[in-house]
C-alpha cells in the first residue's frame, strides 16, 4: 500500500528518509545538550535557591530571636530581680509596686487557662455541630450561605468583640445574675464567639476528608444519617476535630484585647464564673505602658510573656502530634 | 425482554417496569426481571449500560443521591419496597451490599463487623463476638486475621479488605448480597479467593454480582443478565446466554465486537 507521494517517492521511503536525517541531527543536538552548560539557566537557579533561602533564614532568625529576647528579659526576673519562680507561678498576691514586691502570677495564669477552656467548651460543640450540618445534614444550603457567613467571623477586628461583649454581655450577665458583669463568663462567651470560625473550618474541612465511600458503607449496612455521622463521619474526622480545637485553643489564649474589655481585671481569685479576673495577656497589655524598662515590674511582665510563649509552643507540639496521628489514619 | 418461566414460589426479587434517572437522565429504563433464591445471578454490560444503577436500587442506594428518581416496582418476598412504610434500615439489612473499592471504616477489623450488628440492636459481646467469628469464617478471612482483630484494618491487602467488607455485609445475616464489581480493583490470586467464596456463599444467600469481566460471569453465575444503554437486552441461564444468545446484540458483546 505504498501511497506515491507528490516527489515520487513512495511514504516508506520518506519515512526512513525523515529518520535518517533525524538520527544524523540528533547525534550533535543531544551532545551540544548533554554537554554544553546552559548559563542563564544556572544563574536563574542559583538566584532562585539563594532567595528562598534567605526567606526562610530570616524567618528562623526572627522567631530566634523573638524567643530569645523574651526569654532573656523573663527570665531576668528569676536570676537578675531574685523572683522565687514557684513564688512567680503559685502566688496568689500580685504587688509589684509595695514593699516588697511580690510577683505572684497564679491568678493570670488561672485566668487565662479558665477562659479558654470556657470558651472552647463552648465553642467546640458549636463549630463541630456547624460543620457536621454543612457537610452532613444541608450541604447546599450550609456551603453557599452559612460557611461565608461564619468566616466573615474571622474579618471582625478583636476590638469589635470587645465592644461588643461589652455593651451587650457585659450588662445583660450584670442584670440577669446580679453581679458586676465584667466577668470570666463575659470573657469566655466573646473568645468563644471569636474562635467559633477557626473550629469550624477546620472542622468541616477534616469532615469533608472523610471518604464518601465510608458513608456509602455505613448505609448500605443499614445505619441511619445520624448512625453515619455519629460513628463513622466523626471518627474518622476525630483527630482533625481535635486539631479544630487547639487551634481555637491557641487563639484564645492568645486574644488580649477583647477580653481585657470585658474581663474586669483583678488580680483576686475567683470564686464563680461571674467573678472578674485577668489573664495573662490582659495583665501585659494593662501595665506595660506604666513601667519602666529594666525595673522588676517590667520584668515580671517579660516573664508572663514568656509564659505566654511557653504555651503557644506546647499548643503547636500538640497539633504536631494530632497531624502526625491524622496521617496514621489514612 | 424476560422470556424465561420461574419457578414463582422461589423467586425472591420480582422487579416490574423498574426505571431510574437522575435528574433528566434515564439511567435504567422499564425493566422486568425476576431472580431466584440461592443462585449468583451476574449483570454484564459495557460501562453506563444501568447495571450498578440497577443494582443500587434493589437496597435503595439511590435514595441517597438527591436527583434520583426511581418508579416501578421492585418486590422482595412478595413486598414493595420502594413503598413509604418500608422500614430502610431494615431492608437495606436484609440486602446487603459490597462496593467495587474495598472501603472499610477506620476502626479495627472486630469493629468494622460488629457495627452493623450494633445497629440492629445485637449489644451482648458474647453474642458479637460469635458473629464476628463466623462472618469472618464465611469470608474465608478467620485464619489470617483471628490474632489481630483489634487492629486496623486499613492494615489488611486490598483481597483481605475486600472479604473483610464481604464478612461486614454477612454479618447483618442478610438474604441477598449485592456486590457491585467485587474484584475489579483486586489482582488475580484475589479475585481467585473472592470467587471461590462467592461459590460458597450461594447456599446461604441469593447473590447478584455486577461484573466487567465476562469470564467471571462465566466461572460463577449461574444467570447472566446483559445491559445495554439502560435496558435489559437478555438474560438466560449463563451456560446458555454465553453458547448460543438470543439477541444479536449480546452476541456482540461477549465475542468482543464492542464493549
Amino acid at each position: 500500500m505504498n501511497r506515491q507521494g507528490s516527489d515520487g517517492m513512495t511514504m516508506i521511503e520518506k519515512n526512513v528518509g525523515r529518520q535518517q536525517h533525524r538520527l544524523a541531527r540528533d547525534k550533535s543536538y543531544l551532545q551540544s545538550k548533554l554537554l554544553k552548560p546552559n548559563k542563564k539557566q544556572s544563574l536563574e537557579n542559583f538566584f532562585g535557591k539563594a532567595i528562598a533561602m534567605s526567606c526562610a533564614a530570616l524567618l528562623l532568625i526572627a522567631v530566634i530571636s523573638i524567643i530569645y529576647f523574651i526569654a532573656s528579659k523573663g527570665l531576668s526576673t528569676f536570676f537578675v530581680n531574685q523572683v522565687s519562680i514557684v513564688d512567680f507561678l503559685t502566688g496568689l498576691k500580685w504587688d509589684p509596686e509595695g514593699e516588697p514586691a511580690l510577683f505572684g502570677a497564679f491568678s493570670f495564669i488561672l485566668g487565662s487557662f479558665l477562659v479558654t477552656v470556657l470558651a472552647a467548651l463552648v465553642a467546640a460543640p458549636l463549630g463541630i455541630g456547624a460543620a457536621i450540618f454543612m457537610n452532613e445534614i444541608y450541604p447546599t444550603f450550609g456551603k453557599k450561605f452559612v460557611k461565608p457567613v461564619i468566616e466573615l467571623l474571622v474579618g471582625i477586628p478583636s476590638v469589635v468583640y470587645g465592644y461588643v461583649g461589652l455593651t451587650v454581655l457585659v450588662p445583660f450577665i450584670r442584670e440577669r445574675f446580679e453581679v458586676l458583669g465584667f466577668s470570666l463568663l463575659a470573657g469566655g462567651l466573646v473568645l468563644a464567639l471569636m474562635i467559633l470560625p477557626t473550629i469550624t473550618s477546620v472542622a468541616t474541612d477534616a469532615i469533608e476528608a472523610v471518604p464518601q465511600d465510608m458513608r456509602n458503607a455505613a448505609r448500605a449496612l443499614g445505619a441511619t444519617r445520624w448512625q453515619t455521622i455519629w460513628h463513622v463521619v466523626l471518627h474518622g474526622a476525630l483527630p482533625g476535630c481535635l486539631t479544630a480545637i487547639v487551634l481555637g485553643m491557641a487563639r484564645a489564649f492568645g486574644e488580649a484585647l477583647a477580653v481585657q474589655m470585658v474581663i474586669g481585671n483583678t488580680s483576686k481569685l475567683p470564686e464563680s464564673i461571674f467573678d472578674p479576673i485577668s489573664t495573662l495577656t490582659s495583665a501585659i497589655t494593662l501595665n506595660m505602658g506604666n513601667t519602666i524598662q529594666g525595673t522588676a515590674y517590667n520584668n515580671a511582665l517579660w516573664s508572663l510573656a514568656l509564659l505566654l510563649l511557653l504555651m503557644s509552643l506546647f499548643f503547636i507540639m500538640i497539633l504536631r502530634i494530632l497531624g502526625r496521628k491524622k496521617l496514621d489514619n489514612r | 425482554m424476560n422470556t424465561l418461566d420461574f419457578d414463582q414460589g422461589n423467586t425472591i426479587i420480582r422487579t416490574k417496569d423498574l426505571s431510574v434517572a437522575y435528574g433528566e437522565k434515564t439511567a435504567v429504563s422499564k425493566i422486568s426481571m425476576e431472580i431466584e433464591r440461592n443462585t449468583v445471578t451476574a449483570f454484564i454490560g459495557p460501562s453506563g449500560c444501568g447495571k450498578s444503577t440497577f443494582l443500587r436500587s434493589l437496597n435503595r442506594m439511590n435514595d441517597l443521591i438527591p436527583s434520583c428518581r426511581v418508579t416501578g416496582s421492585i418486590e422482595i418476598d412478595g413486598i414493595e419496597i420502594n413503598d413509604s412504610n418500608v422500614n430502610i434500615e431494615g431492608l437495606r439489612q436484609l440486602v446487603g451490599m459490597v462496593f467495587q473499592r474495598a472501603n472499610p471504616f477506620f476502626k479495627s477489623i472486630y469493629e468494622n463487623i460488629a457495627l452493623a450488628p450494633r445497629y440492629h440492636g445485637i449489644r451482648s459481646k458474647a453474642e458479637l463476638d460469635e458473629i464476628v467469628e463466623q462472618s469472618l469464617r464465611k469470608a474465608a478471612l478467620w485464619d489470617e486475621v483471628k490474632d489481630r482483630l483489634k487492629e486496623s484494618a486499613l492494615a489488611l491487602s486490598g483481597g483481605q479488605q475486600q472479604r473483610l467488607c464481604i464478612a461486614r455485609a454477612i454479618a447483618m445475616q442478610p438474604s441477598i448480597l449485592l456486590l457491585d464489581e467485587p474484584a475489579s480493583a483486586l489482582d488475580p490470586i484475589s479475585t481467585m479467593k473472592v470467587e471461590e467464596l462467592i461459590s460458597e456463599l450461594k447456599d446461604e444467600y441469593t447473590i447478584v454480582i455486577v461484573t466487567h469481566n465476562l469470564h467471571q460471569a462465566a466461572r460463577i453465575s449461574d444467570k447472566t443478565a446483559f445491559f445495554l444503554m439502560g435496558e435489559l437486552i437478555e438474560m438466560n441461564e449463563t451456560s446458555i446466554l454465553f453458547t448460543s444468545p438470543a439477541q444479536k446484540q449480546t452476541e456482540d458483546y461477549i465475542t468482543g465486537k464492542f464493549g
